[in-house]
């Protein structure tokens, strides 16, 4: 997701969906700060020295760092961990890490201003600075407070891999040692940061194991769905099968005669049926008799909304992005080629459904989920229970994925959950879980999309490109609408609203739809569809033209040299010598820049034996800025791979007459081990700051696939996914 | 409600559900073994696998009643030589992402290599095929096979 556009810098008072006001506002560079914070004591656990937010160094030399993002495979609690264990010369084995409670004022994420969340891939970008000056800092206080113990000067000193030595008095100890006479020295306002040059952990390959690992490979980590406490009620709900239904009357008879099922309550979102545990819940939501009031309930369906997209595709639109005279550019033109891409709904289907659990006594609340966006789900937990900020705490737990659907701005599930714990009372502890089925057919979908496209080729030179974009904005209607400038979402263009390619004459408008089906970001966000419209259409054009895929683009790219970069070393992983290397495979190139990061791939695909796209191998070069940890990078990239490859073939959430059509991941079809292709992948060397890899291996692969799909002498796929009607 | 015996990890428990419950309710609610996963619910996604009497299973969709005297083996009670060799190659090869598919990754996994010692790419197609995984971690869960069988010849 992206609400880090750095366009944006004025400062805003909005009011959240429960009655939760915050300032917001994006800085126009995020700042770092140290993170020292007067009066802070630790989330939880012993620390004999806290020098700030982020770092507890306890008498048994561990380290535990706290991190304000959360961890839901991505790799942030490992990689944040990276960057605190290098400044503090710490021993990785001493490295611990743990979630941080919801605070702003302490935990904020500086890409986002006043506001605690994950998102946008920018874990690792807005706590780079921060996080070193955090291990900077610690690390400063305790070679003075072993200073100050042996009695010699400080800059003499030395640390290495968590020792402290002072080798002219022969001296030697670890953290832990001095961690009581640290605490009580005062934090240094100024530190100097470790030489680039000397890391011996950040940008090294193999050098440390991911955390959270082990844990995950014995069924010892902790997720919410596994929270039990005594008295505690797992409860699920039956959502409207209609976006925007409510309920008209329940008879929920049949439902409390089932052993276990202890209680129905009608909440805002549906019918709430709560158990002794996990089985009479969803049998008892089975049996309920609900009738639904449909009056302002959607009632089109995908086929009724592409049609509407397609008239309103004729009209001009808002204005996104313009230079040149792109009509002129058409008058002119030698060859006119146009295009329309449509775009499912997606659904982002995290392998853990939704889920959160809340105690709650009337006075005090604790939520423990695996929440993202703490600042927007804290203020609706406190608006719903009638509680102050300040009596509501959440604790951010491991998260089984998440792809952008618990990054909520409008904090549903922490609304439902508290209103769950509302409902049935205080003091009784309550578990809601979304089943699958809940989750598919729930909403927050990435938006349906249409594209319409137009390019002018004069001189084999592309001369002219419009790109009229029709969808639903995801921020609209959300404390987020701020963002909305003049009737443009930037999530809805980002990627279109500008090229990385030399044209001179150019436009790009905007169509905002209204339609009830809710709409989020989706791994990738805008540039799911963007990237895939953007990189197919140059495709085409160059095509047209006869260029070569890769010369042809780097032609184009002359204000671009990291996109250009990542498109040479690319094509040299792959030692591309043009679409076709044959044995009826063909190969297809895309580059996009999203997150700040620049990524380019390359797809070698055949028509497999049951007539779907088959992907053999990918290439990939990414230049995410100063890499730190390599094969955090590389899992993201084969993810982000994996995860677009699957939804380009087969991710679709049709709907019928207002109706969600796919069910399960029976009907809601996902990539299997058996179409993963292998993958190489090449990080490039940079001084930049480092940026995103969450999301931006996503979205090149979608259009690299449909190139060579054109190679193969077959049409790139206007309307996705590209194996429609797959699942009955 | 009516009482039925379970044999979980060689131990026997009593527990009183309904009959139809899932076996996979029966681990992570009565007995708290929450290593078993819910993904779906309708053996789509394999996040629930477990053995009974060695065969992988999806527990998700086995009612408790239809358990009989079977012996079930969880994540937290899976052990030998294929079960170390596929977790420490799990951890070499930093597999997981957000983990919560890898407890029925690793169980399809070692019940792969107790059939197959040294299985093929298509071997690992056919058997790694019911487990989902959304974060896509399957390039590293086929090296990750493949590592084990190779740590396991000796």
């Amino acid at each position: 997701m992206t609400i880090h556009d750095k366009t944006l810098s004025r400062r805003s008072i909005l009011k959240g969906t429960a009655g939760l006001v915050v300032a917001f506002y994006l800085p126009k560079a995020a700042k770092a700060q140290s993170g020292a914070a007067q009066g802070f004591t630790p989330a939880t656990g012993p620390a004999n020295f806290a020098p700030n937010a982020f770092i507890r160094v306890a008498g048994d030399n561990t380290v535990t760092v706290v991190s304000k993002h959360i961890e839901m495979g991505q790799g942030t609690y490992t990689g944040l961990t990276v960057i605190v264990a290098e400044e503090l010369d710490a021993d990785w084995s001493q490295m611990r890490v743990e979630g941080a409670p919801s605070d702003a004022k302490l935990y904020n994420n500086l890409a986002f201003g006043p506001i605690q969340g994950t998102g946008g891939s920018s874990a690792m970008a807005n706590s780079y600075e921060q996080l070193r000056k955090a291990g900077a800092t610690a690390r400063a206080m305790l070679v003075q407070a072993a200073a100050n113990s042996w009695n010699v000067p400080a800059a003499d000193i030395t640390v290495t891999n968590g020792v402290l030595k002072h080798a002219g008095s022969n001296h030697e100890g670890k953290f832990g040692e001095f961690a009581d006479a640290a605490a009580k020295l005062p934090v240094p306002a100024n530190v100097q940061l470790k030489d680039p040059a000397k890391f011996t952990l950040i940008g090294k390959d193999g050098v440390v194991k991911k955390l959270d690992v082990k844990s995950k490979t014995n069924g010892s980590a902790q997720y919410t769905i596994d929270i039990h406490a005594p008295n505690m009620l797992t409860v699920v709900v039956a959502h409207p099968p209609r976006f925007g239904a409510k309920v008209a009357s329940v008879d929920d008879s049949e439902t409390r005669k089932i052993a276990g099922v202890v209680d129905v309550k009608t909440l805002p979102s549906g019918v709430a049926v709560y158990a002794d545990g996990m089985w009479p819940a969803i049998k008892g939501r089975a049996a309920l008799k609900i009738t639904w009031d449909d009056s302002a309930a959607e009632k089109r369906g995908t086929p009724e909304l592409l049609q509407e997209y397609r008239a309103l595709a004729q009209k001009p639109g808002t204005v996104a992005g313009s230079h040149g005279d792109a009509e002129a550019a058409f008058a002119n033109a030698g060859k006119v080629i146009e295009a329309e891409f449509v775009f499912p709904y997606l659904a982002h289907a995290p392998m853990e459904p939704l889920d959160g659990y809340i105690e709650w006594d009337g006075q005090q609340a604790l939520a423990r989920y695996g929440c993202q966006f703490q600042t927007f789900d804290h203020g609706s937990i406190a608006g719903v229970l009638g509680l102050k900020p300040e009596q509501v705490k959440i604790d951010m737990l491991y998260a089984g994925g998440s792809f952008g659907r618990r990054a909520q701005t409008t904090s549903h599930l922490a609304a439902e959950l508290a209103e769950a714990a509302k409902a049935i009372g205080p003091g009784k502890p309550v578990k809601l879980v979304w089943t699958r089925e809940d989750d598919i057919r729930g909403g927050y979908y990435r938006p349906m999309v249409l594209h319409r496209m137009r390019g002018a080729v004069k001189d084999g030179k592309i001369v002219g490109w419009t790109d009229r974009v029709v969808g639903q904005s995801i921020m609209k209607g959300s404390p987020l609408e701020v963002m909305i400038k003049d009737g443009v979402d930037p999530t809805s263009v980002e990627g279109s609203k500008e090229l990385p390619y030399d044209v001179a004459d150019f436009h790009c408008d905007l169509h905002t739809t209204d339609v009830a089906v809710p709409v989020l970001w989706w791994r990738s966000v805008g540039h799911t569809h963007t990237g895939y419209a953007v990189e197919c259409f140059v495709d085409e054009l160059l095509q047209a033209e006869g260029k070569d895929p890769v010369a042809g683009r780097l032609e184009m790219m002359s204000k671009q040299p990291r996109a250009a970069g990542v498109l040479r070393a690319v094509a040299e992983l792959a030692k591309w010598t043009g679409p076709a290397p044959g044995n009826g495979r063909a190969r297809g190139v895309a580059v996009v820049e999203s997150f700040d990061s620049f990524i380019a791939q390359i797809a070698e695909v055949s028509i497999g034996e049951n007539g779907e796209p088959r992907v053999h191998k990918v290439w990939c070069a990414v230049d995410c800025g100063v890499a730190i940890n390599p094969s955090l990078i590389r899992a993201q990239m084969e993810g982000g791979i994996g995860f677009g490859i699957g939804h380009i073939l087969f991710g679709e959430v049709p709907i019928a007459q207002g109706a969600v059509v796919p069910k399960n991941f029976d009907t809601y079809r996902s990539l299997r081990i058996n179409e993963m292709p292998e993958i190489e992948i090449t990080i490039l060397k940079s001084s930049e700051k480092p940026t995103g890899v969450g999301e931006p291996g996503v979205p090149p692969i979608g259009p690299a696939v449909a190139n060579a799909m054109a190679a193969l002498g077959l049409q790139r796929p206007r309307q996705l996914p590209m194996v429609r009607g797959a699942v009955s | 409600m009516p009482a039925y015996s379970v044999k979980v990890n060689g131990q026997i428990h009593q527990v009183d559900v309904l009959p139809d419950t899932p076996l996979l309710w029966v681990l992570r609610d009565n007995l708290k073994l929450t290593g078993t996963k819910f993904g779906c619910g309708v053996a789509q996604c394999g996040a629930c696998t477990v053995f009974m009497d060695g065969n992988a299973l999806r527990s998700c969709s086995l009612p408790v009643s239809a358990l009989g005297t079977s012996e079930i083996t969880t994540i937290e009670g899976v052990a030998g030589k294929e079960a170390e060799a596929v977790q420490k190659a799990w951890v070499a090869l930093d597999v997981p992402q957000c983990g919560y598919c890898q407890s029925g990754q690793i169980m399809s996994a070692v019940a792969l290599l107790k059939e197959v010692p040294k299985p093929t790419d298509r071997d690992i197609d056919l058997a790694m095929n019911g487990n989902i995984c959304r974060c896509a971690t399957y390039v590293r869960i086929r090296a990750g096979i493949h590592d084990a069988a190779k740590s396991l010849e000796g």
